[in-house]
Order: C-alpha cells, then structure tokens, then sequence
C-alpha cells in the first residue's frame, strides 16, 4: 500500500516510500490485483489493539459490500469512472467500502479520475440549513482573532457575511482552550446568529472535553467539534476516544438545536496527523488520513474538513503534493459518505502560493467540494497560515456557477447582499450588519 | 471596476478592533491590486526569510564582545530543502561538529544560536538580547560555557549541543517561522540537562522576540527567571510554568 502511494515527504520521513519511480509503479500494479475482500480479512493495523481497525472491520455492512465484493482494487477503479457506478449506486455502496479500499483504489486513480468519481457522489447534511446539494457550494466562515477579542472576532464576522459568507457554519478557532473564553465567543456567534437571523450553525473549535463540559452547564452549543486521526494512538495523542465522542455526540444531539437536519458534529483531519504523533504503525500518511474517516462515518458529521496544508512541508512539501492530498482526501471521505470540505491552505516554509490554492481551489470546485474555508484576505491572523478568502468563495460560485445552501442564499437575498440571480450587491455603510453591531 | 463599500464610519470602527484583512473591498469578486500586492510582499518577505542563512561572520565578529569561547556547527541537513523536509536531520549534529565539540565544557549554560526557520530573526535579534541576558548570569555568578552558532538547526538540535559539551542548561535562540505579519520573530528555548531523547514538553519558549514584538529587556527577565528557577528546582518545561506571573504576560 505504502509503497503504491503517490510521492510525498512524509512517507519519506516515515520511511515508507517507495524507493524508485519503478518500484512505485510495480507497487500499484501489484495492488490492482489485491481483491477488495482482502482487507476483510487483513488488518493494516492489529484488531486486537488499535479500536479504530475495530470500528472499520465491526460496522462493515456485506449487504451494501455486495455488488463491489468480487472486484479486485484495478476493477473496482475501473468500475467507479464507469456510467453503472451513479450517484444512487456509490451511495448504495458507501457502508461497504472500508477506508483501506478508498485509500487503495485512490492510489491507482489519477487526479482526473478523483475528481470525477468525487463529482458523482452527493453527500447532504443540514443542521439549520442544507449543505452539499449538486450546484451549490458553502464556506465555514473562520473569523480567528489572536487573543480572542470579541469585537475582533465580529467584526471579522460580519465582514464575511456581507461576502456571503458562513453557510456551512461560523467557526471560530480559540487562541486558548479555556472554558470561559470559549463560553464567550459561543454566546457572540449565538447572540449575532439570533439578532441577525442568519439561518447558520455556530462552532467554536475548542476540545471535544471543554465542549462536552460547556454542554453540561447550557452553553449554546450547535456543532460539537473535534480534530481525529486514524488510529487509537493518534486519537489518544489528541486526548479522545471511540467512548468520549460518542459521550460527546449523543449530549450535542440531545440539545435538539437545528430546525433543518440533526448532522451535529464537525470534524477536521490532515494526512501526516498519525506520523506528528508517532502512531502511524508503519502505514502511509493517506491510509491513515483515510482511516480517520470511518471514526467521522460512524456520527453523521454535518461538515468534515481536512486541513491539508496546515501540517507542514515535512508531510507535504509544495503545492503538487499538497493538490494530490487534498483531492484524495476529499475523494476518499466522499466515496465513505462523508461531507467532506477541505481548508485550501498553506504554511510560509511550505513550497506553494496563492496559485497553488487558486488551482486546488477551482479542482475542488469542479469535484463537487461541500465547503472551504472563508478567511479575511486569506491571512488567519491567529493560526498564521494562509487559506482562502471570502473572495476567492465568490470567485468560485461565479465561475462555476454554485449557489449558497438554499436557506442561507435566501437571507443573503433578503439582506440584500446578494441578488436573485446571484450578483454580489453593493453595500451601503447604513446596512443594519454594519450598523447592528457596533 | 471597484465595488468597495463606500463611507468610512462603521468601517473604520470594525478595522480598528482586528488586524485581520477586512473590509478590502472587492473589483467584480477579486481583491483588489493594491490589497493584492500588499499580501505577496508579505508572503515574499516570509519566504525570504525562510531562505536567509545565519550569519556567521558578522556575528562571530559581534560576539566577540562575551569573550567566550565561540564554537560553529551545523546540523546532519545539508541544506535547507533537506532541513524542510526532514525534522530529523535538523535535530542531529553532523559528525565534524560532533567531533569539533570534543574536549569543550559547557558549563552551567550553553548557549546556541540557530536559524531555524528565519535566520533573519537571529541576525537581527540575538545580540540585542545576550547583550542584556549575559551580564545578568554574570552577575549571579552563573557560567557561560560556550556560544554555538548552528546552522540548518532545530530547537532539539540544543540536546545534542547540551549533551555533548556536558552543560548543566542549554538556551536556544532560534528564528521562528515567518507568518505575514512577521517574518523576523526569535523564540528562546530552554532545557535543563539537554540530552537527546528529550521532546517539547520538557522545555520553556520565550516567544515572538522582536523589534515590534516582545522587548530585548522583558524577554531577558523571563528568560533569567526560568534559568534561576529551572537550577533551583532541576527541571525544565511544562512543570516550571505557571508559577510566577512573570510568564503569563
């Protein structure tokens, strides 16, 4: 498996990599002719003592396997670009492919081949709005403020929403953890939501604990988030288990918050996250990226994102590897059923620049992408890192013709921020966004 | 054609509570050039910055002023590509300066600087603060035993450093990576009895030290601070924290 991946440095780091252009080729070669079933039967990573590999190989449904299970990895490739594998099908099948067969199959599929498989499974989830409908594209407006200033962090917020910004939630990255700052911005982006009528979700992306604990004490909770790897060691690295977000999982859906859907849990993931914290048990970071996706799979996530470019040049060198990665990543999570968003993004030692985002960016547009991240100017002032505008959203709808979710477009209209048929308005510094919150 | 929102007086209001980029307008759906060009000449001087090399000559020369043994070493990454993409090359000492450190004493404190991921940041920055920092071991009767130059160096690379000349404590001034706002920001690391093996939990970080950040003088104190405390209690990192104000500012 390692072997048949695709270069990147973080199997080079991991010593996992195979050692020459050839070895590389022979590697998936080999692998096209592994039948699917095999990883039934063989665990990358041991049963017995990785609960992960439990969850996989425990929630396999056979039914849904059936129609896939003679295939070898090579047919099943073939079999996904061709005209019987539809968007009713690869949702039929979704519940019998096993993270190992995606991460498999991805490794014999070009780029082309990602996106268009990618393209053809629809994954809808909604809370107070509806996200991942064919023809429309959200955003997760990301207003961070490095010292978690209120005022800092609405202003941010109602600059992103006068771009149209925030439909697949307002979700705020805490520069501390503490359950008291937490608490605050909770009841700024509960109390705007409210005043404004913005039919959205809130998130504030603290840990699973402090979540769960605010929860306790009536804090107005609408996403439960937690970052997740893709092995029991890796999520132990971040201080969770199978036991604790399941804990978390059924206090979120018990505040019975959304009025559209009951998908209450936000996700991010990022290949190399299991190398960074020793736990990769000698797989290959895409495995293992893949494997977080059955952990997602098994709690109905409204928005899972993977942070493809946050990680760093020692797991993802340039912009090539960091496109690759993210187009995986996003097929693979929606071939499992996920609804899946990836945050466009790079560090500054990083070999990439806004090029490489713009390109990804219109790749993932092109897929069928839920959501990507909204970012004033693309500087998150708080994480340091650079992912995409609130512009480059707008760029995207107009290009490729995407709407809002239905709920949000309708208030965008109402607002009278957008048009009917979509054109961005102008906007006068007497709107009430503007005006309400000062 | 622009599109900006026109009038200033909510939006100036809302742009002074963040240095986020907010309220740049917008020509059709694009940033506007001038906010456009702002961003690259941030991203390039980050970039820059990333690609600066340590100094040596100018700083050998400086230092010169401690009348302390200075020693230069480099890391097993032979260049920077190699130092991107491999953490731990950057950790290890190449083996003439494992060699080159034979026969030296480190004394109570060892002090390195390393470019890290900003060798702008220890050019600029890393003789202002020893300059304040190394009067005041002077004064408490703490010995200095050597300043290493390291170059294509991590914060663990110090260990290695430490372990070799045998020093009680190693401080390592190291350049951070570059964000937007700042691409020339120096951290201090501090680690009680360096020895390989040892990961971040083990060591205190004086951050963001720089000209329009944290002040030579306020990071010298609480690098002082930790030192004295750090040989009071024998230990470094997460349990030496919290303890004393000094640290939360």
């Amino acid at each position: 498996m390692a072997k048949a991946s695709p270069y990147r440095s973080g199997d080079v780091l991991a010593g996992v990599c195979a050692e020459s252009y050839e070895e590389r080729v022979a590697a998936q070669i080999t692998l096209a002719d592994v039948p699917l079933k095999t990883f039934l039967n063989e665990a990358i990573i041991p049963y017995e003592t990785d609960e992960v590999t439990r969850l996989i190989m425990d929630s396999h449904d056979a039914i849904a396997f059936g129609p896939i299970g003679s295939f070898t990895i090579g047919e099943f490739r073939d079999w996904l670009l061709g005209d019987d594998a539809d968007s009713a099908m690869l949702k039929s099948i979704a519940a019998g492919i096993t993270p190992e067969m995606a991460a498999a199959v991805s490794k014999l599929m070009r780029n082309q081949d990602l996106i268009a498989v990618a393209k053809k499974c629809e994954i809808v989830t909604s809370f107070r709005n509806t996200i991942g409908l064919k023809g429309h594209f959200s955003t997760r407006l990301q207003p961070n403020h490095p010292t978690d200033d209120p005022k800092g962090v609405a202003a941010s917020i109602i600059d992103g929403l006068l771009y149209g910004s925030g439909d697949a939630c307002i979700g705020i990255n805490p520069a501390t953890d503490s359950p008291a700052a937490v608490l605050k911005l909770l009841n700024l982006i509960d109390k705007l939501r409210q005043q404004f009528d913005i039919p959205t979700q809130s998130c504030v992306l603290s840990h699973i604990t402090t979540t769960l604990n605010l929860i306790n004490q009536g804090a107005p909770v609408d996403l439960c988030f937690q970052s997740i790897g893709g092995t029991e060691q890796t999520n132990s690295s971040f201080g969770i288990n199978l036991a604790l977000i399941d804990e978390a999982y059924e206090a979120t859906l018990s505040l019975n918050r959304g009025t559209a859907g009951r998908n209450v849990m936000y996700f991010e993931t990022g290949q190399g996250s299991s190398l960074s914290a020793n736990a990769h048990h000698g797989a290959d970071q895409q495995t293992c990226e893949t494997r977080a996706y059955a952990v997602a799979r098994r709690y109905k996530p409204l928005l899972v994102n993977t942070v493809v470019g946050f990680i760093g040049p020692e797991y993802l060198y340039d912009g090539k590897q960091i496109i690759r990665a993210a187009l995986e990543d996003h097929f693979c999570g929606k071939l499992l059923g996920l609804p899946m968003g990836v945050d466009v993004c790079y560090t500054n030692h990083a070999e990439a620049d806004q090029d490489d985002m713009d390109n990804l960016l219109t790749l993932l547009g092109v897929a069928g992408c839920n959501f990507t991240m909204g970012i004033p100017g693309s500087d998150d002032i708080m994480l340091n890192y650079q992912s995409t505008s609130f512009h480059d959203a707008l760029y995207l709808r107009k290009t490729l013709d995407l709407k809002p979710a239905p709920e949000f477009e309708k208030w965008l209209v109402r607002q009278g921020i957008m048009s009917e048929n979509g054109e961005m308005l102008s906007i006068n510094p007497s709107h009430k966004l503007l005006t309400g919150v000062i | 054609m622009s599109n900006e929102i026109t009038g200033t007086n909510p939006l100036t209001q809302l742009r002074s509570c963040t240095t986020a980029r907010i309220f740049i307008g917008r020509t059709g759906n694009a940033i506007p050039l001038k906010q456009s060009l702002a961003f690259k000449l941030a991203h390039a001087h980050a970039r820059d910055a990333v690609y600066s090399r340590l100094n040596v000559d100018v700083l050998t020369d400086k230092l010169k002023l401690f009348d302390l043994l200075l020693l230069h070493v480099h890391s097993q990454a032979t260049n920077r590509q190699k130092y991107l993409q491999r953490p731990d090359y950057g950790r290890r000492l190449d083996d003439t300066s494992k060699a080159q450190l034979k026969g030296y004493c480190g004394e109570d404190i060892v002090i390195i600087i390393a470019d890290g991921l900003s060798a702008e940041a220890v050019n600029e920055n890393a003789l202002g603060l020893l300059k304040i920092l190394i009067p005041k071991f002077r004064a408490a009767d703490l010995r200095v035993g050597c300043i290493c130059l390291a170059e294509e160096g991590r914060v663990a690379l110090g260990d290695d450093i430490g372990e070799g000349l045998n020093a009680g404590l190693s401080i390592m001034l190291i350049g951070e990576r570059p964000g937007l706002s700042a691409a020339d920001s120096m951290g201090v690391y501090l680690t009680y009895k360096p020895r390989p093996g040892l990961t971040d939990e083990s060591r205190n970080c004086v951050s963001n030290i720089r000209k329009h950040g944290m002040s030579y003088k306020q990071a010298a104190e609480k690098i002082f601070y930790l030192v004295n405390e750090a040989f009071k209690r024998k230990l470094s990192g997460v349990a030496l924290k919290d303890n004393e104000g000094l640290l939360d500012h």
